[in-house]
């Protein structure tokens, strides 16, 4: 085995400057607990090159990740840099070695300028007005534009994303790491890092760039390491498989098909109907909702695309009832104005709702399943007579989705926190589908999920819509909407774009939109008349 | 070698239960060694404070009359810390609930009232607990002030008003200048059970509030709200349900139920209204109601030991000279040991053997 990986181990295009890779894991290992998060995992970075480091959420991608970033120590294994043994303290001595790393949430504050956030984030001391000229200079020569003195809470994800990249260039890295940098990015700011990362791999840099995103990957990286289980499956040329193959190696089995039933879908009448809803925001940075309107029929999915933070969190505490509206005609559930009414009576009146943060809002963690079955369910689903709580009929709720939607758990009724995402994620869906709504409002559905539990709950969501619901789901993932959705509309800085047919729905358009370019007025109404 | 502190998957059951033994063991053997250094034989101590107490019936008595009231507060204390909510100001709301009660106890001195007198006292100092809890509550509801502070100042200005009360207008006429009131009458008198002996009504109502809030937290929805609320104000809110409101509800529970063991205090082991009827116990439920986990049975349990310490304590004072403020440390110790040993019920230790190949590697 350990041959024939070493066989299999690529020089593609003969491209290797050295003789020996600029950082090596070897045999790294790393327990949490019982938990064997990296099992003996080899990897080798050479210079020139982009690594992909591909796996499904839980695969130990992180944790590899942190402990070549001198994040975390490896319990057993051990890390090389050009060819010598290294133990990393910190993040700053792996900075000093010439690592950095781009990480998937952002570490900036939101009150400081972008030149502050830079010089905090900098081992070096220099003066202030030097790292702002170098700062600037940084940004133009790699064509990440940024405004040193413009405030973080101005800027969009996109921009803060551009912080990070040049602070981590500033300090001139042989080896760049980033995750996940395009989860959060609309397809054409994706296209310019792809630019940015082409040009760095030019300098010489080596890059490991970690994504479940296929395609991309395939595009962009010169060498794939596949990690399935905190083991490393597979060190391949990703131009030289497929996606189909790709996807095989990180889940280790075929996934089902999403089987669509649109021509038999019909719609009916409009469950729910969004007119002119404005919000301001009820926090400091919020995003203030202005003149949404939308209308959706049962048997219909609606998708809304957007990057994260332009209004999805504000739109889904609108239609929840967690914020009320004043004019109550804003929101009108089953044809009823309901702008004014609480979440709880608009679960009565047959909405339900699947909150993005799957652990403290959808779920309380440290609480059981039947009691996190109660949580929603005590609005309408006979859980409570008179005050008393009927825990036979929570656990069986616990039962139902259980059984329905594949529910993996240690026991009968565990605390939600001990379950993983994907199945967490499996129990919050069927515990809201199994109350048979008439509207469902879903955010994020498959974020973090694997790819198993993903297509069940894709399935879920297009069974219930055929069954006559209306179903309204959030996403940043523009192939999941794809998928599933017969509208694709775009929240750009609170405002909704007017939603496209799918089919028209382009990645370009959507991109687009996302970036908050507005379409040619004659696409726009051609799309109206679906 | 390293000790590292790392979270369970699933809380642990176990070390819920074994983790108020542990502190008591824990506190025990600091005592030992406090009870040295005073140059009191530690033995002898231990055995005045926690042995000698359960030996005679008199003393059985008067640990359960000292634990009625710490359980009935702490109780009360328990709703709000589940929601999330600080009142520290129990002690406040026990005096206002004796003086309230005591009010009417004074005005029908020497009439001919009837059987009506200490219903409507019982009443009055529980609606008058609940609205002094109210002050706190409604100041953080509505202006995001601290329940913790305002709660616990309230606490002054009810003593020093019971001060004003009972050496102003309220003071015996026949009381020698004491600051007391007059002997309460037996209609305002809470009914003892033995004949003679100390046990009172106020006994069997704590019992029943034990009961009446086991059934609320593990069987009812509001109960279930109020879990929630303090595990997890965002879910919470998803739930629909009002965390505001909650406070609102826990702190007027709580203030009720402070102001009942207030006046069952007053009109029962003591007698009239004077200064000094609570030797802290608004302060000291705090520690039942941690050491019971908020958990009305281990209250109730929690209640009964501390009481203990009472009541050794004041034995310990007369037979070995111990001074009485080494019950309040002990408490204080007592409930340091027990919030740390929670730390376990989440997370465990473990010790982690690093890696010597790496160890070894240059830098």
């Amino acid at each position: 085995m350990q041959a024939h990986q070493r066989m299999l181990d690529p020089t593609p295009n003969g491209l290797h400057s050295d003789e020996s890779p600029l950082l090596q894991a070897i045999g790294l290992t790393k327990h949490y607990g019982d938990f064997l998060a990296n099992d003996s995992i080899d990897i080798d970075i050479w210079p020139k090159q982009i690594h992909a480091l591909l796996g499904e959420n839980g695969a130990g991608k992180s944790t590899l990740v942190k402990a070549i970033y001198g994040l975390i120590q490896p319990s057993a294994g051990e890390i090389r840099w050009q060819g010598t043994p290294i133990v990393l303290s910190g993040p700053s001595e792996a900075r000093s070695r010439g690592i950095g790393m781009v990480f998937q949430h952002f570490s900036l504050f939101d009150n400081l300028n972008v030149a502050e956030n830079v010089a905090l984030g900098l081992d070096r001391t220099e003066s202030f007005k030097d790292m702002s000229a170098r700062l600037e200079q940084v940004s133009k020569t790699y064509g990440l534009p940024l405004d040193p003195r413009r405030e973080v809470w101005q800027l969009s994800v996109g921009e803060r994303q551009r912080i990070e990249i040049v602070r981590a260039l500033m300090q001139d890295p042989k080896f760049l790491i980033l995750d996940e940098p395009t989860a959060v990015l609309t397809p054409q700011e994706a296209d310019q890092l792809f630019i940015v990362l082409e040009r760095l791999k030019a300098e010489g840099r080596a890059i490991l760039y970690i994504s479940h995103k296929l395609a991309e990957v395939k595009r962009l990286c010169d060498t794939a390491t596949i990690l399935r289980g905190g083991k490393k499956v597979e060190t391949c040329n990703p131009r030289l498989e497929t996606a189909a193959s790709l996807a095989r190696m990180m889940v280790g089995s075929e996934i089902k098909e999403v089987k669509a039933a649109a021509a038999d879908r019909k719609t009916t009448v409009p469950r729910l109907v969004v007119n002119d809803l404005s919000l301001t925001p009820s926090e400091a940075h919020g995003v203030r909702l202005e003149h949404i309107s939308f209308e959706l029929k049962g048997g219909e999915i609606l998708g809304i695309a957007g990057v994260a933070g332009n209004g999805q969190d504000e739109l889904f505490a609108a239609l929840s009832g967690e914020r009320l509206s004043q004019d109550p005609g804003t929101v009108v559930i089953e044809g009823i104005a309901a702008g004014h009414l609480s979440i709880t009576q608009r679960r009565k009146l047959g909405a339900a709702f699947v909150p993005e943060e799957r652990l403290g809002h959808g779920t309380v963690p440290r609480m059981k399943l039947s009691e996190n079955a109660l949580l929603t369910g005590h609005a309408a689903s006979g859980m409570v007579h008179h005050g008393f709580i009927d825990t036979a009929a929570t656990l069986e709720t616990v039962d139902r989705a259980t059984e329905t939607f594949d529910v993996r758990k240690a026991k009968r009724d565990p605390e939600a926190a001990s379950l993983s995402g994907g199945n967490l994620q499996k129990f919050i869906v069927g515990r809201e589908i199994l109350r048979n709504p008439a509207v469902l409002v879903v955010c994020q559905p498959t974020w973090g999920v694997d790819a198993g539990a993903a297509a069940v709950i894709r399935q879920a969501l297009l069974d219930l819509a055929t069954a006559g619901a209306a179903v309204l789901v959030t996403s940043q993932d523009l192939d999941e909407l794809a998928e599933i959705a017969d509208r694709i509309a775009v929240m750009f800085h609170g405002r909704l774009s007017a939603p496209l047919a799918t089919s028209e729905a382009t990645r370009e358009k959507l991109g687009l939109l996302m970036g908050g370019s507005r379409l040619e007025p004659k696409e726009a109404a051609h799309a109206v008349g679906t | 070698m390293q000790l590292v502190l790392e979270k369970r998957a699933e809380r642990s059951n176990t070390i819920a239960l074994v983790s108020p033994l542990v502190a008591i063991g824990l506190t025990i053997a600091t005592m030992i060694i406090l009870f040295a250094i005073l140059g009191k034989n530690p033995l002898l101590a231990l055995h005045a404070y926690f042995i000698a107490p359960l030996t005679d019936g008199y003393s059985l008595q008067e640990i359960a009359v000292k634990a009625t009231p710490l359980v009935m507060i702490a109780i009360g204390l328990s709703l709000c810390y589940l929601a999330n909510a600080w009142n520290i100001g129990a002690e406040g709301q026990f005096l206002i609930g004796a003086v309230a009660g005591s009010w009417i106890a004074v005005k029908t001195q020497g009439t001919d009232a009837g059987a009506w007198v200490l219903p409507t006292m019982l009443v009055l100092a529980a609606a008058a607990g609940a609205l002094y809890a109210l002050i706190p509550a409604i100041c953080k509801v509505k202006f995001g002030a601290s329940e913790i502070l305002t709660s616990l100042m309230l606490v002054y200005v009810a003593d020093l008003f019971l001060d004003y009360l009972v050496r102003g207008p309220w003071r015996d006429p026949h009381g020698f200048n004491f600051p007391t009131t007059a002997e309460f009458d037996p209609v305002a008198t809470v009914p003892l059970l033995i004949e003679g002996g100390r046990l009172h009504l106020g006994s069997i109502i704590a019992l029943l509030v034990v009961a009446a809030a086991a059934i609320l937290l593990g069987r009812t929805i509001k109960g279930f709200e109020i879990r929630v609320v303090g595990a997890a104000p965002r879910a919470a809110r998803f739930g629909g349900f009002n965390a505001d409101q909650l406070v609102v509800l826990t702190f007027a529970i709580s203030g009720a139920l402070a102001g009942l063991a207030g006046i069952i205090e007053v009109a029962g082991p003591v007698g009239h209204l004077q200064p000094g009827i609570s030797p802290g116990y608004g302060f000291t439920a705090i520690i039942v109601a941690f050491l019971g986990r908020l958990n009305p049975l281990g209250i109730l349990i929690a209640g009964l030991l501390l009481a203990l310490t009472f009541i050794g304590g004041e034995q310990a004072q007369i037979a070995m000279k111990i001074p009485l403020d080494v019950t309040k440390v002990f408490q204080g110790i007592l409930l340091f040991y027990v919030l740390a040993c929670d730390s376990f019920i989440l997370y465990r230790f473990r010790l982690v053997f690093p890696n010597r190949q790496v160890a070894r590697g240059t830098h």
